[in-house]
């Protein structure tokens, strides 16, 4: 296993130290690495040419990215920078063991911005495997650095990275709830909501800019939805009884939602401004947490058959499928953005554990070794899973890749994170 | 109380403008990265602004004294559960008798019925598994002549246990349902 810590706490002056050491310390995820692939391929990344002027450096968010990704081993260059333009030194690369490297610029573009190039080569066949420039504010490195190590995730594995997109979650101190929003490394937190009473699963529009959830402050679960960039929020269900375990349909109009207006829990869909709702599914037993997949399924969790179980009907309407079998309690079901597997939560001899499904083969994985288990989601590539866990008595979130192989934890140094959820890509 | 939170927000908004290399403010910035490279489509990063928003409420206070006073059985308000169960058990019959005869005898008071379970689990099938319970109390307070009207059942599943020890002491605490009056909701 490969421990290493990285924190993205930085260094601050003394004053501001002391004035916000506890609030920052408290409210900053930091990610671990616990397990990562075992081919990783060796790549480089300069240190940028003219990056030394920016509070910190870009390169640095990116190898962190990548590192963090498990598919990646940095290799390192020394501290001279290789700037975009000047022709690359294959030599100095291929002797450190590097199969691919990037160089890049910063400099000035007036009004107080930065333009940074940058440019990706294979190391063995000396060609570029593409360019990109974006211009920026300093203290945009973060993003700018996420963007790269998309771009160079994307070409060398070929599929989208994730590393731009954000991750909503629950954070509970004391007695009082906060749902943040993240960058997916855990950087950048910010409060879209603060309660006394708690708040639990949070669901991201399609887009992005919304989030649905359920908060208790009324004293009874009750469905929001909530404009992360103007904070309006408005009422998405509160029938009378509980109202809860949000889902968006893949169109972004509709929210699968669980009533008991009629009885037992039980799943129907509403507008996301409140209005039109319908039944989806009706049973005898509890039908909870439903989940839209992108090919035309609703899985939820049932126990009309006597046990939890997973089952779908297609989101147009029809006939519940049972969809799990082993054991006698699997929950809490998302499937997989290609809609060909589904992660949920299985109960193993006491122990509650992230679990993945293949949907063509019906093959079954436990992906974690942790007993607590709650709320799987995909990231938006498919390749993690984002869960909450529970690590010496406090909850943390864990993200674990979809062979089981890439783990990491993210925590805050008081009070538990749960609830988590992967954002979607970013629409720019 | 709401000043005080302003105020604090807008010192905390100070401090971290004079930090400014606190991890919290980085990347925050209005102004979008541009995307200049050749044959991209698109360009900017989309807004990242979170506002926050306070959802603390206030709730009043009770107009009948007996509800609150220690030696009515009014005063209770908490029926225990078996793990696994949902059935109200003969042990809590009289207490239950007791809120159906108050609330027969003042229609207009109304009841807030909250199902609650121990902590194991997933948070919304144990949501659905408390309402279960306050389904059970509010069943049998109908059965005793309540009207609905005056009844709603609610879960906050694992959300609000009463005592938070991994231990089957607390977690049988935990498997309960929760009687509130008009005023205390």
């Amino acid at each position: 296993m490969n421990q290493r810590i990285l924190t993205f706490l930085r260094g601050t002056a003394t004053a501001c130290a002391l004035a916000l050491a506890s609030s920052l310390a408290q409210a900053q995820l930091s990610i671990e690495i616990t397990g990562a692939g075992t081919n990783r391929m060796p790549v480089a990344i300069a240190s940028f040419e003219g990056e030394q002027t920016l509070p910190r450096a870009v390169t640095d968010v990116v190898r962190a990215d990548l590192e963090r990704s498990g598919l990646f081993k940095m290799v390192e260059l020394g501290p001279s920078p290789m700037g975009a333009d000047a022709p690359p030194d294959f030599g100095r690369v291929r002797s450190r063991g590097a199969d691919a490297f990037a160089v890049g610029t910063v400099a000035p573009s007036g009004s107080g911005r930065y333009q940074v190039q940058f440019r990706l080569f294979d190391a063995a066949k000396q060609v570029s495997l593409g360019s990109q420039a974006m211009v920026m504010a300093p203290n945009q490195y973060r993003t700018t650095g996420h963007r790269i190590a998309d771009f160079i995730y994307e070409k060398l594995t070929g599929e989208p990275g994730v590393f731009s997109t954000r991750i909503a979650y629950v954070l509970k101190s004391g007695q009082r709830y906060e749902l943040q929003i993240a960058d997916a490394d855990g950087s950048n937190a910010q409060t879209a909501l603060a309660s006394k009473e708690p708040i639990i699963s949070p669901a991201w529009s399609p887009d992005g800019s919304r989030l649905a959830y359920v908060s208790f402050e009324a004293k009874k679960p009750v469905v929001y939805v909530h404009s992360l960039a103007t904070g309006q929020r408005n009422v998405a269900a509160n029938f009378k009884g509980s109202n809860s375990a949000p889902a968006w349909s893949p169109d972004g109009r509709r929210l699968a939602v669980v009533l008991t207006k009629d009885g037992q829990s039980q799943l129907y869909s509403v507008n996301a401004d409140g209005s039109g709702v319908q039944r989806l599914a009706s049973s005898s037993g509890i039908d909870t947490e439903p989940a839209w997949s992108t090919d035309g399924w609703i899985y939820f969790t049932s126990d009309r058959g006597g046990s939890p179980q997973i089952y779908r009907v297609p989101a147009g309407g029809g006939d519940a499928q049972r969809v799990s079998f082993e054991g006698t309690y699997n929950v809490s079901p998302r499937p997989s953005p290609d809609g060909k597997s589904l992660v949920y939560v299985s109960r193993n001899g006491g122990r509650f554990q992230v679990t993945l499904l293949d949907l063509n083969s019906r093959q079954t994985q436990i992906l974690t070794d942790s007993a607590k288990d709650e709320s799987p989601s995909f990231a938006p590539n498919g390749r993690m899973v984002l869960y909450a866990t529970e690590v010496g008595g406090r909850g943390v979130l864990a993200a674990v890749s979809s062979d089981g192989r890439v783990k990491q934890r993210l925590s805050v140094q008081s009070g538990d994170v749960r609830e988590p959820a992967w954002g979607p890509q970013p629409r720019n | 109380m709401k000043y005080t939170r302003i105020t604090l927000s807008l010192i905390a908004v100070g401090l971290l403008a004079a930090c400014s290399s606190s991890p919290s403010t980085e990347g925050q910035s209005g102004a979008a990265v541009e995307d200049r490279s050749s044959g991209a489509a698109s360009s900017g990063v989309d807004s990242s602004r979170v506002v926050p928003v306070d959802a603390n409420g206030a709730s009043g206070k009770s107009a009948y004294p007996e509800l609150k006073d220690p030696k009515s059985i009014l005063s209770k308000r908490s029926v225990l559960f078996d793990y696994n169960s949902y059935v109200i058990k003969d042990e809590y019959r009289s207490l239950v008798e007791a809120h159906a005869k108050f609330l027969t005898s003042h229609p207009s008071v109304k009841m807030l019925i909250q199902g609650n379970t121990d902590e194991r689990g997933s948070r919304e099938y144990n949501l659905a598994l408390g309402q279960k319970r306050s389904d059970a109390v509010k069943k049998a307070l109908t059965l005793l002549g309540v009207s609905e009207s005056q009844l709603e059942s609610v879960s906050l599943g694992e959300e609000k246990p009463s005592c938070s020890d991994a231990s089957e002491a607390c977690w049988s605490a935990n498997r309960r349902g929760d009687m509130l009056y008009s005023g205390e909701f």
